[in-house]
């Protein structure tokens, strides 16, 4: 072997174009493999936008839809209650609905789009359990709210946080429409869709 | 050796005869293009109105099919899903297998995969080789599927054809008679259709068309895909041969 | 880098494991085309386990789900069709390059000696791919997966007074069923890999042990420079590594327009009546397996008549058991002084061209209907496969040989 003519530089240059062309090949090899763990057409068809039909809800009332697997509650909050609300300031962790957990049309201090309906993605933000409804009032306070049972946190009728709870931020407000005065869609907004 | 040579020959010339045989009911040939979108759109219209009473297309959804054929889901889900099904549910029908099996005998075959099964030409062929015969339970009986245990429900459209079909066959002018004779599909007819056979033949074309989408969606997939595959490793094989001349320079 | 590979050296011998196997790992200088198709069957081979892997990700190994959950991979799952369609064509060619791999073995004589655990371990992996392949084919459960099975497992049943009880042990069931589909699933994505992947370890580390063989037959060892390197050898790595890429970007060419615009082969990769869910109660019209199984298959059918009082369903068996078999003792056939093909006389040249021939031939009888070929076919080319390896010892033995050179060619 004659080692005396060997051309170095071309051959580094070799190696490295063969090596970052074959890089680029080996990166687009692995597009399907990661790209099939995506959620797959059925996946997505169960977990689709939901209709709900909101026009028999009574208020104080509180109904229960699926989506995605998890609990969506609608509750369609009195006049009184709201008043209440409006109250509550001092003892919330994020009155004003500062931290993303609203779409952007829910950040406000009733967190929906028509005050009277309230859509929250019913799950504690602690650790995930289901609170309860509790709309007379909380234990030991003097209004109604949400209640997690796992480990005490508390929400009040917009599912914020009260503060001192184990919980950290409020509940989550899905996305979500209205079709016309009786119908709901969660799951998809304007801006999605 | 020369025996061998005589065998092998032999051997091959068989296998060639028996491949020319291979195929046992002679088919009309349809061209299908899975990109002719009003094609398959029509098709999806015929498949809906009057095959998915009875056949299902479980393993497709109406979504990708919207999608792949160019239809807008609200147009979709106004004029071809008549039951409350969601655009992204599987095109299933509500006919029980068992309650099915009771009327027809077996179960009507979910299609999904039917053109991948039998061929384009077999479909294409099939659904044109409907004919008059008294004899079968549903007054008909089919050229390419013999006894066949279901209703010409495309009888509306194409009518009902007085005799057997001849299909597969090659049109030529009886030299006695002088009249043409061989030609494909129904030369009378026991009871009129709405269509032409020129538009029926089309209408075939265009189901078999969407039949042969749907038995493989992905084709268009991967259509897609490959020109881009097949170029990079054009690309990658040229710094890959000259890195194996330069150092294959070496060895003498 | 340097000082993390001293790192690791220090605690695993990585600096030597890679000089011994790759950058002084010296080979014959004189590779041709058919010396590509080891590290082809190595790039299926990671193709497979791959796209095997991902695949049991989203397949349902039951009865009720097999059939449409490998259409659910093929609509609902993104790119699931992509890695359906490389684990199918990646079955079939698989056994192409393997049998251009063994086909280069025998032109090659790289049984011989010092060779022969390298070929039985190779013989062990094709054994172990047949059963894949087998397996692996039941999983889609459509007609042409159960009718297969159904056939194939029905082998077992010729062999005298156990076979009713074994091909019932082998189903767990009285027939083919869900409950048979989920042990070959087991065996198939679990039990036979690992099996595998050891016997590929063992054939290179044999290989590794007495060097590579070469179109010559020559041993290169025996011509050593004054450092101990063979004078005709070149280390494996920059040398055959450049080689072997270039070779593996012409065969993913190659593999990528079956994968994209083929994968059906015509019926030959993907069989028709796999496309209708496996229905106990019907069998298709012609039962042919996949193209790669088509030779011994058409073995097993070539026997037609009762021989010692056993019937002819068991010797067909029998045939096709030792057609596989053979193989094995091939090392110990070969009575040649030389190992090439190139300095092997006119009865070892003609014996592997009758051999070539009568596996093509087979395979086409064994993909076409029995009624649709000559009834004498099979059997002639059933006896001729047999006579390359039987009298093997005879005319390897008789014939004249040419000279083999000192050096290589090239």
């Amino acid at each position: 072997m004659a080692q005396g003519d060997v051309n170095t530089g071309r051959r580094r240059f070799l190696v490295a174009a063969t090596s970052v062309v074959g890089g680029v090949g080996a990166i687009g090899a692995a597009v399907p493999f990661v790209a099939s763990w995506n959620p797959s057409a059925k996946a997505k068809a169960a977990g689709a936008p939901v209709k709900v039909n909101i026009s028999k809800l009574e208020e104080g009332q509180q109904m229960t839809v699926e989506w995605r697997g998890k609990p969506v509650w609608i509750v369609r909050r009195s006049a009184s209650t709201l008043t209440r609300m409006e109250a509550l300031t001092e003892l919330l962790l994020d009155p004003a609905s500062e931290k993303p957990q609203q779409p952007s049309y829910a950040a406000n201090p009733t967190r929906s789009i028509k005050s009277e309906y309230l859509v929250l993605i019913g799950i504690c933000t602690h650790l995930g359990c289901s609170p309860q409804y509790l709309p007379e009032v909380l234990p030991s306070e003097d209004f109604g709210g949400f209640f997690c049972p796992c480990h005490g946190s508390k929400f009040d009728m917009a599912g914020r946080v009260l503060k001192g709870v184990p919980a950290p931020t409020n509940m989550e407000v899905p996305p979500h429409m209205y079709v016309d005065d009786s119908n709901l869609i969660v799951g998809v907004d304007e801006e999605s869709a | 050796m020369k025996k061998l040579i005589v065998a092998l020959l032999a051997s091959l010339s068989f296998s060639s005869l028996v491949y020319g045989a291979g195929a046992k009911v002679p088919l009309d040939e349809v061209d299908v293009d899975i990109y002719d979108q009003p094609s398959l759109q029509n098709g999806a219209a015929l498949f809906t109105n009057y095959c998915m009473g009875c056949h299902s297309l479980k393993y497709s959804r109406y979504e990708r099919v919207a999608d792949d054929i160019g239809i807008p889901h609200e147009l979709y889900l106004e004029h071809l899903i008549f039951d409350d099904a969601k655009i992204g549910q599987l095109m299933e029908i509500s006919m029980q297998p068992k309650m099915a099996a009771a009327w027809f005998g077996a179960p009507p075959p979910d299609l999904t995969l039917v053109a991948r099964l039998r061929g384009a030409d077999w479909l294409y062929s099939f659904l044109r080789a409907f004919y008059k015969d008294d004899s079968r339970p549903w007054g008909v009986n089919n050229a390419v599927f013999k006894d066949v245990g279901m209703p010409h429900v495309l009888l509306d459209l194409q009518g009902l054809c007085a005799h057997k079909p001849s299909i597969g066959g090659t049109p030529g002018i009886d030299p006695f008679s002088g009249q043409e004779v061989g030609a494909s599909g129904c030369q009378s007819f026991a009871t009129q259709g709405s269509m032409t056979p020129a538009e029926y033949d089309t209408a075939m074309r265009d189901l078999t068309n969407f039949l042969v989408y749907v038995g493989e969606p992905s084709k268009l997939e991967a259509n897609a895909i490959a020109p881009f595959v097949l170029t990079f490793l054009v690309i990658l094989f040229v710094p890959a041969y000259l890195l194996n001349r330069e150092y294959w320079k070496d060895v003498h | 880098m340097q000082k993390l590979i001293q790192w690791i050296d220090e605690r695993l011998p990585i600096v030597d494991a890679f000089e011994k196997h790759m950058s002084k790992y010296y080979t014959p200088k004189n590779f041709n085309f058919w010396y590509f198709f080891g590290v082809l069957s190595m790039v299926v081979l990671v193709n497979q386990l791959l796209t095997g892997i991902w695949l049991t990700m989203s397949y349902t190994p039951t009865g009720e789900g097999a059939f449409a959950s490998i259409e659910y991979i093929m609509r609902d799952v993104e790119y699931g069709w992509l890695l359906r369609y490389l684990h199918s064509t990646g079955a079939s060619a698989f056994f192409a390059v393997v049998y251009l791999h063994m086909f280069r073995g025998l032109l090659y004589g790289s049984y011989q000696k010092p060779r022969e655990l390298i070929w039985i371990f190779g013989m062990a992996i094709y054994l172990v791919l047949m059963a894949e392949a087998f397996m692996g084919y039941l999983l889609p459960w459509g007609q042409m997966s159960y009718w297969g099975a159904q056939v194939i497992v029905n082998l077992f049943g010729a062999i005298p007074v156990i076979g009713d009880d074994l091909t019932q042990w082998i189903r767990g069931d009285y027939l083919i069923s869900g409950i048979t589909l989920n042990r070959f699933f087991a065996l198939h994505v679990v039990a036979l890999p690992i099996v595998l992947l050891g016997l590929v370890v063992l054939h290179i580390l044999a290989l590794h042990e007495v060097g590579s063989n070469n179109p010559d037959g020559i041993d290169i060892k025996k011509n050593k420079d004054a450092n101990g390197v063979p004078k005709d050898g070149i280390p494996f790595h920059p040398y055959y590594t450049v080689h072997d890429i270039q070779a593996i970007v012409v065969f993913l060419f190659v593999f990528c327009v079956i994968v994209f615009y083929f994968p059906e082969m015509n019926g030959y990769f993907i069989e028709k009546p796999n496309f209708e869910p496996a229905n106990p109660l019907k069998t298709p019209d012609h039962i042919a397996p996949v193209w790669y199984f088509t030779p011994f298959y058409a073995m097993l059918r070539a026997v037609t008549v009762p021989f010692l009082g056993l019937d002819a369903k068991f010797w067909g068996v029998v045939v096709m058991g030792a057609a596989i078999a053979i193989l094995f003792v091939l090392p110990w056939l070969d009575k040649s002084p030389v190992r090439s093909m190139r300095y092997k006389g006119w009865f070892s040249k003609v014996a592997l061209a009758v051999f070539v021939v009568s596996f093509i031939v087979l395979g086409v009888c064994g993909a076409l209907p029995a009624d649709a070929q000559p009834y004498w076919l099979a059997p002639v080319f059933t006896i001729l496969y047999f006579a390359y390896f039987v009298l093997m010892p005879f005319y390897t033995r008789a014939e004249k040989t040419k000279p083999v050179p000192e050096r290589v060619t090239s």
